[in-house]
């Protein structure tokens, strides 16, 4: 593109005129000014990296091996022993098995937005308001939608009104047994994170060349071919970035559960139990190993998911 | 019908299917925040049409005692300070990182990447105890210096940006005797101006909508923005579900203005934001 031309440029140049003198070498000072203006500009922004991420993964490390309750001076080297609690105590671990509805509703999500993509990537009336209604939850406020489908889940509510329309007379606490509480929050997620997967392939499916489309189309392939041969392997770059995002999603699920449930009912997710440790119980230490633990998870699958996928374009410098 | 008039009606059906899905639950708690509390006590279900379609009363409740007002402007506060912060920090990192060759760019390239796979909640633990002894804990220099330091993404996309202006530029000035800094102010900067869109709008809607950092930052209630100030309806309205409804229709109110406003710019922030 445009600087690999002008490199070029520069380059042509410089053949063109080998006996060229070189420049005189800068003053000292004048090197020394320019060797330290990049930190210049790096400075704020390094500052903020290292004191507000940085730091905290380095102290949260090394309050995980400790017995701190957060507040009080003390604090007592334990060694290994939160995370043998963690991995032993069958309560502490469990509230992984609450990140598997939301993981069964990611599937659910990526298959449906990836319908809604296809279809709306081609010539359909009133396209945009389609795009529009799909999107819009994403960008409302999580408190918002959490009120909001507590009123759809209400004894009498959005939810039981609809089903009485068709008849079916309910009188079920959606929210009442583990199971349908984790099933009815991990349908609001889907309700919530749709739009965005949606756009994210949307987008994809949008940067693929039409003619591609036609040659095809001239070739006797139907919308599954056209799918299968040209849109599937056309989005497999962020196909694979929403597994990642969807599967670390699903294990840092906080907002909803907390907002609507408090994580009563079986709903607790990893993170509301490492807020309630660390914020409620003072439990620093603890919650600090769980949030290690849950780190290195996040950490493998993007690891796991680089590996399988690698990035044709290199990012960055 | 042929068999491609019945593919089209599927289609369409199942759009329509999604429509409803998605503006039911929110169509019924407009509805709801209409309702007088005597509409709501009959129990005629959360479909019927309130009597009076212009009753803006628990609107007004909401507003007052849900004390609104002073979320709205304690969020426009750090709106401005986060976004204003973000933009110069995200632009001035991708100057440095595009167009410098230094000592250790690597490994500070390589510092932003990292950043950007740890998720924010995950190190909240220990975050806590730094913003604490800074002395910002319950105060809105926490979320406003969280959300500065924290956004690698938006660094990402003026990294994108820089890389597309010609370094030609640059060069021009310099022989001109401009200096890194009027370069940067008066080159760079200007023709970063989609980019700052980009990050204006994806900063502004997700700071908008952020619930976990102010909630576990700023604690008092004067400095509850919109999404801790809607939360707390939840205990003085306990059932309430007419007031507790406005309330969610004033905090989703300016977001659908800006989205119906500004949307083709909202689709590329995301995708761009989220791809990088």
């Amino acid at each position: 593109m445009t600087d690999t031309t002008e490199k070029a440029a520069v380059k042509a140049t410089a053949g063109a005129a080998p006996t060229a003198p070189e420049p005189a070498p800068a003053p000292r000072t004048a090197r020394l000014w320019r060797g330290a203006t990049p930190w210049l500009f790096l400075l704020a922004p390094l500052a903020l990296l290292i004191v507000f991420t940085y730091a905290p993964i380095a102290n949260m490390v090394a309050y995980s091996f400790t017995d701190w309750d957060g507040v009080s001076p003390e604090l007592h080297y334990t060694g290994t022993e939160n995370y043998a609690e963690l991995f032993t105590r069958s309560d502490l671990f469990e509230v992984f098995w609450v990140s598997g509805y939301y993981l069964a509703a990611s599937v659910f999500q990526i298959v449906a937005a990836l319908y809604f993509a296809t279809i709306l990537s081609f010539n359909v009336r009133f396209r945009n308001f389609f795009k529009g209604v799909l999107f819009f939850p994403y960008l409302i406020n999580g408190v918002a939608i959490g009120f909001v489908f507590l009123y759809f889940f209400q004894d009498g509510g959005t939810l039981d009104s609809v089903l009485g329309l068709f008849g079916v007379e309910t009188d079920r606490a959606w929210l009442g047994t583990p199971e349908s509480a984790n099933t009815s929050l991990a349908a609001v997620s889907i309700w919530r994170y749709l739009g965005l997967n949606f756009v994210l392939f949307l987008g994809a499916i949008q940067s693929i060349p039409g003619e591609l489309y036609e040659a095809a189309e001239l070739d006797g392939a139907n919308r599954w071919h056209q799918f299968r041969y040209i849109i599937a392997p056309g989005i497999k770059p962020v196909l694979s970035l929403t597994v990642i995002l969807s599967i670390s999603g699903s294990l840092s699920v906080f907002e909803i559960p907390y907002i609507m449930t408090g994580g009563a009912t079986g709903t607790e997710t990893f993170v509301i139990q490492t807020v309630k440790l660390a914020f409620q119980f003072n439990k620093t230490g603890l919650a600090s190993a769980a949030a290690v633990v849950l780190l290195l998870i996040v950490l493998a699958v993007t690891w796991v998911q680089r590996r399988l996928v690698p990035d044709d374009k290199v990012d960055l410098a | 019908m042929t068999r491609r008039a019945v593919a089209r009606t599927l289609m369409y059906l199942s759009l329509v299917a999604a429509t409803v899905v998605v503006l039911l639950p929110l169509a019924a708690v407009v509805l709801t925040s209409l309702k007088s509390e005597s509409e709501m006590a009959d129990d005629s279900g959360a479909l019927a049409l309130p009597d009076d379609l212009l009753n803006f009363h628990n609107y007004a409740t909401a507003f007052e005692d849900g004390r609104m007002l002073s979320a709205f402007a304690n969020t426009a506060i750090i709106l401005l300070f986060a976004i204003g912060g973000t933009v110069l920090i995200g632009s001035m990192t991708a100057y440095a990182i595009d167009r410098f060759t230094f000592r250790f760019k690597k490994l500070v390239v390589a510092l932003f990447l990292v950043a950007a796979l740890v998720p924010g909640v995950t190190t909240q633990v220990a975050t806590f105890q730094i913003v604490n002894s800074f002395g910002m804990f319950d105060s809105l220099w926490a979320p406003i210096a969280l959300y500065m330091g924290t956004d690698i993404v938006s660094i990402y996309i003026f990294l994108q940006f820089v890389r597309s202006i010609p370094t030609s530029l640059d060069e021009a000035a310099r022989l001109d005797g401009a200096n890194a800094f009027t370069i940067y102010r008066k080159i760079i900067f200007p023709l970063l101006k989609p980019a700052i869109a980009t990050v204006v709008i994806v900063k502004g809607i997700t700071t908008y909508n952020d619930f976990y950092i102010p909630f576990l930052y700023m604690p008092s209630e004067d400095l509850g923005v919109i999404s801790t100030s809607l939360f707390r309806f939840k205990g003085p309205f306990g059932a309430h579900w007419e007031t507790i409804s406005a309330g969610a229709v004033l905090v989703i109110l300016p977001t659908l203005i800006v989205f119906l406003l500004l949307q083709r710019f909202i689709y590329n922030g995301f995708m761009k934001g989220a791809t990088r």
